[in-house]
């Protein structure tokens, strides 16, 4: 350790080594077998459970919970993937506590829901640590589709293409599959390289080849596609982040929440990543949330998180909330950023305080910071896009873009929420209806 | 707090809560630490003959069968009567006797089905002063194969023989312990009864194969690749011995002959059970081998709170339901109750929708947002919703008062009737 939480400026290796192993280990342990005994004995079985109703992939989770309590948690598995081929990481990353968690009776009985999410993740990692892939395709239709994004929504896509028969590209920006999973998630949730193992499980199916550092727009064209191609579907998320338009917004210092994130995610060595004594993030979501975490867990000093209106109006649920103030994290709320300060680089940032209509107070307040990190939302990238509606992709019935043959889905396009476990059923229901239509 | 003080044929205990004949009572060291602990009686683990002990097999004795979370419902045992010498036993009983004068002290026993080895063990008995004997004319495995224990408790006249002679050669209570592995405990018990028997004691196990190896396929508890019936015992089996204390209770011919209760004791609610069914007090062993001595303060303080409540004495409250133990054809037809379902108690589970729907009469609706209503036109009152609630009194039977329409049959309520008098009864008498 070279320095320490309060070493002034931006700076690496602010924690010993071990505190880094610690501080990115698993949030939550897996669940032995003991523990997932006990935890799917709390489930009721419920007649036409309100969790399921919950789940946006509609899991079968009563019975994969009985299943898990009769001692088959590779049945389990499958119930789970049937519905959801991305279950593991769902199991890990789903704001639970506001899905089926939420709707659990037992949530209602006893404030104690089952703990559906922690029993899915000992199923399907019970399964997939066998490297066992439980599905097989069917004859091959001689049918091609282009899926470009290989995050949630296109993998589930291009799955269950592959598994239907048809033959699957899918293409992305970046170096590594996951999308999100692989770059957007703290990496607490996810740790030991689960996303890129669950990618590999994942295309045991056949049928689909990756095309990594292709892009839309760059190296590929919409139109080319659909020459190319029997059908397409695009599932390459938000490539672009929302600027901070304020005077100084610009300033070194100030930085996009989600590139934070992927460079956490894809550093080798945590300790090597500088960060902020003092460090604020803007916003009020999952991204602003995980990003305030880990600058705490890499050892700012000072981590607020601020957000323009109340806790209850926050995108990141009152569990991930609860975390980062566990974590240290100070939650300012109501607050606008006004300006940045700094003679170079960020030294402070100004918030006007503003009511619950958004107007104003007049009363400012400046923070210091060494860093900003932006979590204010994320745009859609590219020209020669299907009809767009508020900024996304407008889609109807299950996923079909004003572009004959173009299908999209995840948070590229309208509708649901921008989580994994939307993306993921996004994308299996766009290929259904790909299927359906493709082979006429 | 209600005294407990029991008096079983004369035998004076601090409570009724006696450990029974098993396990827990074979020897000193445990007999002690369970009346440290507050235990009333015990019935000492069966004494065989003086010579070689019996043998125990040295695999697993026990299997059992699990609820959630895995609470142990059902304990099957393949276990022998003592394995300890004879004399061991005796020099036991009589040092914790001596320490222990206020507890009953209560032995059990197992000898051939001839006079002699009886009269010889009975006066050894005495000698340690203990208070009384039972005959384990139970226990369904291995010694039933040597011509003792249930092999006897199966043929009533041998239960007479047996219970005649120990009455001639002692001076001693003599309880008759009896299997229910029989078709009706009626005939056993009245055998006893005529032997001369002061008591007798049930249920002792039942016969019973608990679960089957799925890779060895074989009955567990396995030895060596093989199963035997074992006998059954713990909660699961207390609706089995609280029918077979009630009928002997309730039968002309037995009425008023003392009864201790035994079968899945496990709290105090389940001996108040035993005991307003007729029994003058009960045994307990499952429980104690599940969860240890310990829990003879709950029993203690539940039924003494109980009786304090109901401001009545322990006496006052044996055989109390004994005369609303009636047969299916004494029931009031006429009695009609509906489900009632507690909105604010209800979680939303819909097991009782499912239940019903699925298995039952369609008496319950469910409406867009998981609001779960009777039917009261379709309802029946069978209890099922009840039953598989898991949210205790969220679902009760409510009573139509008289002249009240049941909308099921559009029938107004009426007067007490039953099968007996009812007109699709082919043998019914005229009410008139």
């Amino acid at each position: 350790m070279t320095h320490s939480p309060f070493t002034p400026g931006v700076a690496a290796a602010r924690l010993e080594p071990e505190a880094y192993a610690e501080n990115f280990t698993d949030l939550h342990p897996a669940l032995d077998d003991h523990e997932a005994l006990v935890a799917a004995d709390r489930c009721y079985f419920c007649h036409d459970a309100p969790c399921i109703t919950a789940c946006p992939t509609d899991i079968d989770i009563p019975l994969f919970i009985r299943q898990i309590a009769t001692g088959t948690p590779d049945a389990a598995a499958k119930t789970i993937l049937t519905q959801n081929i991305m279950g593991g990481m769902c199991a890990r990353v789903c704001p639970t506590e506001t899905l089926c968690e939420e709707a659990c009776v037992r949530e209602l009985a006893e404030g104690k829901p089952v703990l559906i999410g922690q029993l899915q993740r000992y199923a399907t990692d019970h399964l997939q640590e066998q490297g066992v892939h439980p599905f097989t395709r069917a004859a091959v239709t001689g049918k091609s589709v282009a899926v470009v994004g290989a995050g949630p929504a296109g993998l589930s896509c291009a799955h269950r293409l592959a598994m239907l028969g048809h033959e699957v590209t899918v293409f992305d920006a970046r170096p590594k599959p996951g999308g999100l999973n692989e770059y957007g998630i703290a990496a607490y949730k996810t740790p030991d390289g689960f996303a890129q193992a669950e990618v590999d499980w994942l295309l045991q199916i056949g049928g689909i080849t990756m095309q990594h550092e292709t892009a839309l727009g760059a190296d590929l064209s919409l139109h080319q596609l659909k020459a190319d191609y029997d059908a397409v579907f695009l599932g390459m998320g938000l490539g672009g982040v929302n600027a901070l338009a304020v005077d100084g917004g610009d300033k070194a210092g100030v930085l996009d929440a989600v590139e934070f994130i992927a460079d956490l995610r894809q550093a080798s060595d945590v300790a090597s990543l500088p960060v902020g004594r003092d460090v604020v993030v803007i916003g009020g979501g999952m991204t602003a949330v995980d990003a305030a975490v880990q600058a705490k867990l890499l050892g700012a000093l000072n981590v607020t998180l601020a957000y323009r209106r109340g806790r209850d109006r926050m995108n990141a649920s009152r569990f991930e909330q609860d975390l980062a103030a566990s974590k240290g994290v100070r939650i300012m709320t109501h607050v606008v950023p006004k300006a940045v300060h700094g003679n170079g680089s960020v030294r402070e940032i100004e918030f006007e305080y503003v009511n619950a209509d958004m107007t104003g107070t007049g009363e400012t307040v400046r923070l210091p910071a060494d860093q900003v990190l932006r979590a204010i939302g994320q745009t859609l990238e590219g020209d020669g896009m299907p009809t767009l509606e508020r900024g996304k992709i407008a889609v109807t019935g299950a996923g079909r873009t004003s572009v004959d043959g173009g299908w999209a889905g995840g948070d590229c396009a309208m509708g649901g929420d921008d989580l994994t476990v939307t993306a993921v059923a996004e994308g299996r229901d766009a290929a259904m209806d790909m299927h359906d239509v493709l082979m006429g | 707090m209600a005294s407990l003080q029991s008096d079983f044929l004369g035998i004076k205990s601090p409570n009724p809560f006696w450990l029974a004949s098993a396990p827990p009572t074979d020897k000193e060291y445990n007999v002690r630490r369970a009346f440290e602990a507050g235990w009333g009686g015990v019935v000492w683990k069966t004494l065989g003959e003086a010579g070689p002990p019996v043998v125990n097999v040295n695999g697993p004795r026990y299997g059992a069968i699990y609820g959630a979370d895995r609470r142990l419902l059902g304990l099957n045992n393949i276990e022998l009567i003592t394995d300890r010498p004879l004399e061991v036993n005796l020099q036991e009983i009589k040092a914790v006797k001596r320490d222990y004068p206020d507890r009953a002290m209560i032995v059990s026993l197992m000898v051939p089905c001839e006079e002699d080895p009886w009269a010889r063990i009975l006066p050894l008995v005495e000698e340690t002063g203990a208070d009384g004997v039972e005959l384990n004319f139970g226990c369904p495995h291995g010694m039933s194969e040597r011509g003792m224990g249930s092999a006897v408790g199966q043929v009533p006249e041998y239960i007479e023989m047996v219970t005649r002679w120990v009455k001639k050669h002692t001076r001693m209570p003599v309880i008759v312990k009896l299997t229910p592995n029989i078709t009706d405990v009626r005939k056993p018990a009245a055998a006893a009864h005529a032997g001369g028997a002061d008591a007798v004691s049930l249920i002792n196990t039942i016969n019973s194969i608990t679960s089957v190896d799925l890779d060895l396929f074989s009955p567990e508890p396995t030895i060596d690749g093989k199963g035997a019936h074992g006998g059954y015992c713990g909660p699961a089996v207390k609706p089995i011995a609280l029918n077979m204390v009630a009928e002997i209770a309730r039968d002309p011919e037995l009425r008023g002959m003392p009864i201790s209760g035994i079968g899945g004791v496990t709290t105090w609610k389940d001996a108040a059970e035993f005991l307003a069914l007729g029994a003058g007090n009960v045994q307990v062993c499952t429980a104690a081998m599940t969860y240890g001595f310990k829990i003879v303060q709950e029993m203690i303080s539940g039924l003494s709170e109980y009786l304090d409540e109901k401001q009545i004495g322990l006496d006052d409250l044996v055989g109390r339901a004994v005369p609303n133990v009636t047969d299916w054809n004494q029931l009031n037809l006429n009695y009609v109750t509906k489900a009632r379902i507690d909105q604010d108690l209800c979680i939303s589970c819909g097991r009782c929708y499912a239940a019903c729907e699925d298995t039952s009469h369609q008496a319950i609706s469910m409406s867009e947002d998981r609001r779960f209503e009777v039917i009261d036109a379709e309802c029946v009152a069978c209890n099922l919703c009840v039953n598989v609630c898991p949210v205790e009194q969220c679902i009760t039977m409510e009573e139509l008062p008289l002249g009240v329409t049941d909308e099921r049959t559009g029938k107004p309520v009426e007067e007490y009737a039953n099968w007996t008098t009812h007109p699709n009864n082919p043998s019914a008498t005229a009410a008139e």
